[in-house]
């Protein structure tokens, strides 16, 4: 086989890895969707907004540091102490627990039976808020997120692949923390289904996605649901978090990585948390291919976040609620 | 009768001190916010704060003090374009949009308005021709001499011969990252290497598909326009495929310890071009500390940091300018076509850098009715990740003048010949 073809298998192996990312930002916003009916947009600040939680913790940041600096005039930055990664993991999930039940009780609640445009609404200004919220406590410079994931490529396979394309084939290039958010993701969707389908919690999360009205005439709290869903999308969004920004360093166009999940759950459905990673992996899949088949060298590259958005309209045309979601037929 | 005596003698008082001159105006169009805040921001700082210098130290440029009006652009050219025009009424002397995008939308309406437009290092290339761009500036350096600088750097590396070399251009898929690209078309043709250009799309968090190429075609040197995130993906990427760091070279944009420390030991050895020198070894540090720092007055967070100096940088020439104009005109109180004329017969020396406590911070030049990009020169820095910091490796250099100065005189006469401008300076 030539070294082309060798090639064009290393990009999709690679829109696999480049999905599975993806796919972690969009199950944030199917869980929130699924429960609620709430299309959350700032699910990508919360993404944002726990990754420099993260970061503030590890450091050892004092929050808020600038506007006490400010007012008080005194010189606070850091504690002086570093916190290993596993703890302040901990305590950033104890920070999207909190942040889950304030948004319930400052905004959901009083929005109950409002129109989903009207909770659409809310989560922008939501977004908006939170960006300029973690900005005042955390600052706004660059910061590097280093929990312990291996980065880089992944020798082992490039070497042991090297001999398949011949002398210009220099073997698969696989990044060890796409592997690791592969693996992550896996966990984390296994972990999702088994805990929606097998416990009582679980149950009540469905029945609630199934109906309102339903679930509250069975004694299930609408208002203690929507707290633990928000605290699972916030810890979905601690994970993206942590993966996104181990690549590029946590700062605010972090929040715009929700941009990438939007065609995924245009393709995947917006109730289906399998149907995100597997729309994550086709847009990923899709994308790459293109670009290397077509849009580097016709069409003068750049054309992922086109043809992302090109392919789930494609998709919205034939199957409007997406390969895995579910199909609403509202009868008057 | 007792407040009678006192509104006397407080407009006695009033006119003995003679008329109180407004604010000499240097509108901020900055972004502090959304993807590109990070880097906008030491930006800001640094422009801001050597104009309080000025008020706190000197009173003021020739007794008139400044202000900096700020409006945030996040970036974003609509919104850039209507920071322009709801500040251009106050009085605004000249512009410096730090956005090639918003510079563009600029250049007709600050002309029509005569304000003149500073856009240093970046923006429209042919406005150097100040024979069509009678109100736009861009010294002490273009995008175009930035592309020759980093091919001129790359000959130096292969003494001359760079014939059948291949190099890829890394770019922000934006007005902003494609303006090198056709002085480096030009320079190819001349030099016999292979260009190869990535385009990478806003903001750039995703660029696996672009590095995945230049694993595959295996560029003897990368060369980056990015912005913003763009700058430490792609650090990180060329670092997780080993590409070497010292044959990756960054524009000015591409540059500062923002870029580089998210990549951690990674990026040591990664190179960047440099419009001025860095750091806070320097006399106007001092000023700075005792007057703005040590007073609470400014944070100095991000003093002597690369996009800090170049914000410093870029309101130590508008201030040069006004005053320059304050000369020509013999008014305190100038106007914005005042400033035009100031911009034009801008001089800097090394004993006026020295004068104002930047010695060997830049290099000295002069702007002239026809060239109105000034020295054309840059140096290359490189990145130590050990002591992380930059520092220069190269002296401040030319450009190509030949194939740059042949594509400035094909673009303004284009420009000018679409608009009906008729060349100025004769």
């Amino acid at each position: 086989m030539p070294a082309e073809f060798y090639y064009g298998v290393e990009v999709f192996i690679n829109g696999l890895m480049a999905g599975v990312m993806y796919s972690l930002v969009a199950l944030g916003f199917v869980l929130i969707f699924k429960a609620s009916g709430i299309f959350n947009y700032a699910q990508g600040v919360m993404a944002l907004f726990a990754a420099l939680t993260l970061v503030g913790f590890q450091n050892g940041q004092v929050p808020f540091a600038h506007l006490i600096n400010a007012i008080f005039g005194t010189d606070l930055h850091h504690f002086g102490w570093h916190m290993p990664a596993f703890l302040a993991i901990a305590f950033t999930l104890l920070v999207m627990i909190c942040f889950a039940y304030v948004v319930e009780f400052l905004i959901l609640k009083h929005l109950v039976n409002q129109e989903p445009i009207i909770l659409f609404m809310a989560t922008i200004g939501l977004a908006y808020f939170m960006e300029g919220f973690g900005d005042l406590m955390w600052g706004s410079d660059i910061k590097k997120l280093d929990v312990g994931i291996p980065q880089g490529g992944n020798f082992w396979i490039e070497e042991s692949t090297a001999f398949l394309g011949g002398e210009n084939f220099y073997g698969f290039y696989l990044d060890n923390l796409d592997i690791v958010a592969a693996i992550l993701a896996l966990i984390l969707v296994s972990s999702l289904v088994m805990f929606s389908q097998y416990t009582k919690t679980g149950r009540a999360l469905r029945a609630v996605a199934d109906d309102h009205q339903a679930a509250l005439s069975v004694g299930i709290s609408l208002r203690t649901i929507w707290v633990i869903v928000w605290s699972i999308a916030g810890f979905v969004a601690l994970i993206a978090g942590i993966m996104w920004g181990s690549k590029s360093g946590v700062q605010f166009s972090l929040s715009l990585i929700a941009l990438k999940a939007l065609p995924v759950l245009m393709l995947g459905g917006f109730t289906s948390i399998p149907g995100a990673i597997i729309g994550g992996l086709m847009i990923g899949v899709g994308e790459k291919m293109f670009e290397f088949l077509i849009g580097a060298p016709y069409l003068g590259g750049a054309t992922e976040n086109w043809f992302a958005y090109m392919l789930a309209l494609l998709f919205l045309v034939f199957r409007p609620q997406g390969l895995f979601g579910e199909k609403i037929i509202e009868r008057v | 009768m007792k407040l009678t005596k006192l509104a006397i003698a407080a407009l006695a008082g009033t006119l003995a001190a003679g008329p109180v001159l407004a604010d000499l105006v240097f509108p901020g169009l900055h972004y502090r916010t959304g993807a590109y805040g990070p880097n906008g921001i030491p930006y800001a700082d640094g422009y801001v704060d050597y104009f309080a210098l000025l008020n706190e130290r000197d009173g003021g440029i020739g007794g008139v003090m400044t202000s900096v009006p700020e409006c945030e652009t996040a970036y974003n050219t609509e919104k850039g374009v209507e920071c322009y025009e709801s500040t251009k009424g106050m009085g605004s002397l000249v512009y410096q949009p730090l956005s090639t995008g918003i510079t563009y939308q600029l250049i007709p309406k600050a002309t029509a308005d005569g304000i003149p437009i500073l856009s240093m290092g970046y923006g429209r290339t042919s406005a150097a021709n100040g024979k069509v761009f009678s109100h736009v500036f861009n010294f002490p350096g273009n995008y175009w001499t930035g592309a020759s600088a980093v091919i001129n750097h790359i000959l130096d590396m292969n003494n001359g011969d760079i014939k059948g070399k291949k190099i890829s251009l890394l770019y922000h898929n934006s007005a902003y990252g494609r303006e090198p690209i056709r002085t480096l078309e030009a320079l190819a043709e001349k030099h016999g290497f292979k260009l190869t250009l990535l385009a990478v799309d806003h903001p750039g968090q995703e660029q696996k598909s672009q590095w995945l190429q230049i694993r595959r075609e295996r560029p003897d040197y990368v060369t980056m326009w990015g912005w913003g995130v763009m700058n430490q993906v792609a650090l990180q990427e060329a670092a997780n495929m080993r590409f070497p760091m010292e044959n990756f070279i960054g524009i000015w944009w591409s540059g500062s310890e923002q870029d580089v420390l998210p990549a951690g030991d990674a990026a040591h050895g990664y190179k960047a071009l440099a419009l001025h020198n860095t750091g806070s070894d320097y006399p106007l540090y001092d000023d700075l500390k005792k007057y703005l720092y040590d007073t609470g007055k400014a944070s100095g967070e991000h003093a002597g940091t690369v996009l800090y100096s170049r914000g410093l940088y870029a309101g130590m020439l508008a201030a040069e300018a006004a005053r320059t104009a304050q000369e020509i005109s013999g008014r305190k109180d100038i106007t914005s076509e005042d400033m035009r004329d100031g911009l034009e017969a801008l001089k800097i020396t090394q004993e006026r850098m020295a004068e104002i406590g930047l010695p060997n911070f830049g290099p000295s030049f002069e702007v002239s009715c026809e060239n109105h990009g000034g020295p054309m020169i840059s140096a290359v820095q490189q990145w130590d990740a050990k002591a992380k910091k930059w520092s220069l490796i190269t002296d401040f250099a030319g450009a190509d003048m030949d194939v740059v100065g042949r594509l400035i005189d094909e673009d303004s006469a284009a420009y000018a010949a679409e608009n009906n401008i008729t060349e100025r300076c004769n």
